[in-house]
């Protein structure tokens, strides 16, 4: 037997593209059913407060509506997880919540009747203001429950404040980031069936073993009387994590309509209130360094916000600890509990928004020890792990760092701010580092079975969100089978299949494909074993669960990359373009290099877009998001994307899974703001600390700084 | 009160009679009534360009348009650039450059980039061609002469059609591929 070529490290085409070029294949609102119905939602429109009348009277009235549900005929659930807790109460705890559904016979008539349903209220006073919570009233924040076990939400070593009195060079500034919503291109979307004694849900989701679970919770159902189905989904970026009011609703829906499948789409307005977003954040970096540059205290805060039905917290400050050496360091983090929908997971949650604050801060302190930001870098690279004093499985960023300065042509580079420009284009260049974990998610298992045919099927409940884990997760199959991938064929996104941890934290790759190497090496062990090599005539088949790390406490694993960006910003109107972006990464072996590459492209393309683009609006009186929608909620088009170059170092990192990947899908969006930030300091001389770097922020007489912080 | 009206489209290259509702958009009427979700729904307001269609030739956002008011229409969708099975040379192009990742946006961007190329070989100007200052990538001011587009305007033409998942820099590769042919 030959050996096969190695499927992993082949930049193979997706093996969906054939079927979403044509926009055949299917999103869950697509799959074809027969006599559907049509669900709308009905939105409080207070922000705090008690529903005390309700008049369905004029919607049922319309031709065509089937039911109205509120909360005074929704079936009563069984969570605690406050985000479920749909039409359970007359209570409102955020502006848009869902306070009833409307079924009807078609789109257009629930839509309208939907508009019919009167609810009157008792309006109580409501607080949305982050920005009023942070100066002065450190009392009423609170520290959030730890997000990841094994990274604690406060850290603390040696005496931060007797190092910063002593440094010779001091950073302290206030960085904010605003409020970020996903805007996945396809809203949530739901298909939703009882069926006599359990329900079948086609949804847009990140893991149906996750819906599975809470949908039968809540329903007082057995786990195996609820089916997810999630084929394709377009676009998630972490919003399509947690299960939300969207689902319960359609769910809640489709039992009073037994037998007749319940269409639910979010319209674009109302995914801005339901379905999670990236916590506006207030922070504080302090750096204190020698002369030299060569670090002494670091101290890193942050402040966001959650709902008051279910706490989320971003772990803003959670990539500090990983980065530089300084024998003084404490980060802190707190949340305001606020009349706000609970913000969610966002692409690269924690590291996306802290390390624009610290590689900004950085970018300071460099400038303030007249030292080239790389070479800072370089000289607070550390020996182990700062926090857990581990060594690292693989670091890399000095590598990163420097192999991006000799392709982006960062040399030679004159710090001094305006001292390049073209017309009246002022042109300035930038650069910041990136770090992301390397995740293991519980609870994944996979399913292998090999026909006499020579064919090998897996099957394993995760979902491709439009990373490229149909192709990546058949390419590590094929290799930790030791056959060609023709011979494979991979089933996911059916939670008939064994259970997978959802699709996120890059840890996909790593949970998923630990347990399909697990599978397949108890398979080839089997075979071998127990029937001489040769597959027996009614097959085999092999289920086996993601194992632990034996290396996890012995090492500690990151990726690292390093971003550059190159941006002109108009003299006169202060516009601000960028030419070009350039990343080099670390991030262990790529299984897909055209896929991982598309991803980290779209991580820097983010970047972008979070660095010049995106804010949502809050109407503090209302406590509403205003723009929310995709013409005035700007995220990054065609015309504002430049030249994007894409590189990774190689790296064989033997401990942190079989496959030896670290995942791609968060780190290309982390460093990526500051990059652009520090850019538009070297060619401005303006400093922007408060996201979006908007054109009005970069004028003369009118930059607003941060006037709060941690 | 009936709000239902029966009209024709042709979609395709396929005649169909419906009924629509006064109401119903010409993406709903694909979508929800003739089962051709080809064309994908990202905001319903003409903001995102997932719903682009050809109709009568032209891109337009079919969220925008009411059905009633397109009866006998030909509309082309993304499945109909690739009749017999037979993928167009941008679909392949988008799938060669991986212009696409979760692929919502993929159907409305590629009926678009077909058009936009027809659309810059009759002249047809952008604020690019009327030399709006540029300051990425290639420079613009100089107009599409014929059978060639700077990368800055397939990057302005471009512009109606979001992705989210931020797969432009390989669209634009994928799309001066096929109009380099
Ligand atoms: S769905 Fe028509 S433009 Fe967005
Ligand atoms: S490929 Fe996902 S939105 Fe474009």
């Amino acid at each position: 037997m030959t050996t096969p070529v190695p499927a992993i490290g082949q930049p193979l085409d997706r093996f969906d593209g054939a079927e979403k070029v044509r926009g055949l294949a299917p999103y869950a609102f697509e799959h074809p059913v027969e006599h559907p119905v049509y669900l709308f939602a009905v939105q409080s429109t207070i922000a705090v407060g008690r529903i005390t009348a309700i008049d369905c009277s004029q919607a049922s009235a319309r031709p065509g509506v089937l039911a109205v549900l509120t909360h005074q005929n929704a079936p009563r659930l069984s969570t605690d997880n406050g985000e479920l807790r749909t039409l359970q109460s007359d209570e409102v705890t955020f502006r848009g919540q869902i306070v009833g559904g409307v079924i009807a016979e078609t789109s257009e008539i629930a839509r309208d009747a939907a508009g019919l349903v009167r609810m009157d209220y008792e309006e109580r006073p409501h607080n949305v203001d982050l920005r009023g919570e942070v100066p002065g009233h450190r009392e009423r924040l609170k520290v959030p429950d730890e997000v990841l076990p094994i990274f604690p939400m406060d850290t603390s070593e040696g005496d931060v404040d007797a190092a910063l009195a002593s440094a010779a060079v001091r950073v302290d500034s206030r960085y904010s980031t605003p409020w970020y919503t996903h805007n996945a291109l396809e809203p949530h979307t739901t298909i939703a069936c009882w069926t006599g004694d359990g329900f079948t849900l086609r949804l847009s989701t990140q893991g149906v073993t996750g819906i599975q679970a809470a949908v039968a919770g809540a329903f007082r159902l057995d786990p195996s009387r609820v089916r997810v189905i999630s084929p394709h989904v377009g676009g998630a970026f972490g919003s399509k994590v947690y299960p939300r009011a969207d689902v319960v609703l359609a769910a809640m829906a489709a039992r009073l309509v037994p037998g007749r499948p319940v269409k639910f789409a979010l319209t674009r307005q109302q995914t801005f209130s339901q379905t999670g977003y990236r916590p506006p954040t207030f922070q504080r970096v302090r750096l204190g360094a020698g002369s030299d540059g060569r670090l002494v205290a670091i101290e890193h805060n942050a402040i966001e916000q959650t709902s008051k039905i279910r706490q989320f917290a971003e772990h803003s400050t959670r990539a500090t600890p990983s980065m530089y050496a300084a024998p003084n360091r404490r980060t802190q983090q707190w949340v305001a509990e606020l009349d706000v929908p609970t913000p969610t997971i966002m692409r690269a949650p924690g590291e996306a928004s802290g390390m624009f604050a610290l590689e900004s801060a950085m970018d300071e302190l460099a400038i303030a020890c007249d030292l080239d930001p790389i070479e800072l870098r370089i000289r607070n690279e550390p020996q182990v792990h700062p926090h857990f004093q581990l060594p690292f499985s693989s670091r890399n960023l000095v590598a990163c760092l420097q192999e991006g300065a000799r392709r982006f042509g960062w040399e030679p580079r004159d710090p001094t701010p305006r001292a390049r420009r073209d017309g009246g284009w002022l042109i300035g260049t930038g650069v910041a580092a990136a770090t992301y974990p390397v995740l293991r998610l519980p609870g994944s298992k996979a399913t292998i079975r090999v026909g006499p045919d020579g064919r090998y099927l897996v099957l394993i409940a995760a979902v491709d969100i439009g990373t490229g884990t149909r192709t990546a997760l058949t390419q590590v199959a094929a290799d930790a089978l030791q056959v060609d991938i023709e011979q494979v064929d991979l089933r996911l996104g059916d939670s008939t299949y064994p259970p997978a941890a959802e699709e996120g934290a890059s840890a996909g790759i790593t949970s998923w494909g630990a347990a399909i190497h697990e599978a397949a090496d108890q398979l080839r062990q089997r075979l071998t074993t127990e029937h001489g090599g040769t597959v027996p005539a009614d097959g085999l088949e092999v289920t086996a669960d993601t194992p632990d790390n034996p290396y996890l406490k012995q090492y500690a694993m990151h990726s690292f990359g390093a971003q550059f960006a190159e941006v002109r910003v108009n003299e006169r109107t202060g516009e601000i373009r960028v030419p070009r972006q350039l990343g080099v990464f670390a991030c262990g072996r790529i299984v897909n290099p055209k896929t991982a590459r598309s991803q980290l492209l779209g991580g820097m393309t983010w970047g972008l877009s979070m660095a010049l683009h995106e804010q949502s609006v809050l109407d503090l009186r209302f406590g509403h998001v205003v723009n929310h929608d995709l013409a005035q909620y700007h995220i990054s088009s065609n015309a504002d994307v430049g030249a994007i170059e894409v590189h990774w170092i190689e790296e064989d990192d033997p401990y942190v899974n079989p496959m030896r990947t670290k995942g791609v899908g968060e780190i290309g969006i982390v460093g990526a703001a500051a990059a652009i930030a520090n850019a538009v300091y070297h060619a401005t001389g303006v400093r922007i600390r408060d996201l979006p770097i908007t054109l009005d922020k970069l004028l003369p007489g009118d930059r607003p700084g941060s006037e709060v912080g941690g | 009160m009936s709000t239902e009206v029966e009209v024709t489209l042709r979609v395709d290259g396929t005649p169909h009679r419906l009924t629509v509702d006064v109401r119903t958009t010409l993406l709903d009427a694909l979508r929800e009534r003739l089962g051709n979700t080809s064309a994908k729904k990202g905001c319903d307001h003409g903001q995102c360009g997932a719903c682009t269609v050809l109709l009568n030739g032209r891109r337009v956002n079919s969220c925008l348009a009411l059905a009633v008011a397109h009866d006998g229409a030909e509309i082309v969708t993304a499945a109909g650039l690739a009749l017999d099975g037979e993928l167009h040379p941008m679909q392949r192009a988008f799938i060669r450059h991986d212009a696409f990742q979760c692929g919502y946006c993929t159907p409305g961007q590629i009926v678009s980039a077909v058009a936009m190329l027809a659309e810059a070989e009759a002249g047809w100007p952008s604020a690019v061609t009327m030399g709006e200052p540029a300051g990425v990538g290639s420079g613009g001011g100089d107009g599409p002469t014929v059978g060639t587009v700077t990368d800055d305007e397939v990057r302005e033409r471009m512009s109606g059609n979001l992705c989210r998942c931020a797969a432009y820099a390989n669209i634009v590769p994928a799309i001066q591929e096929v109009a380099r042919r």
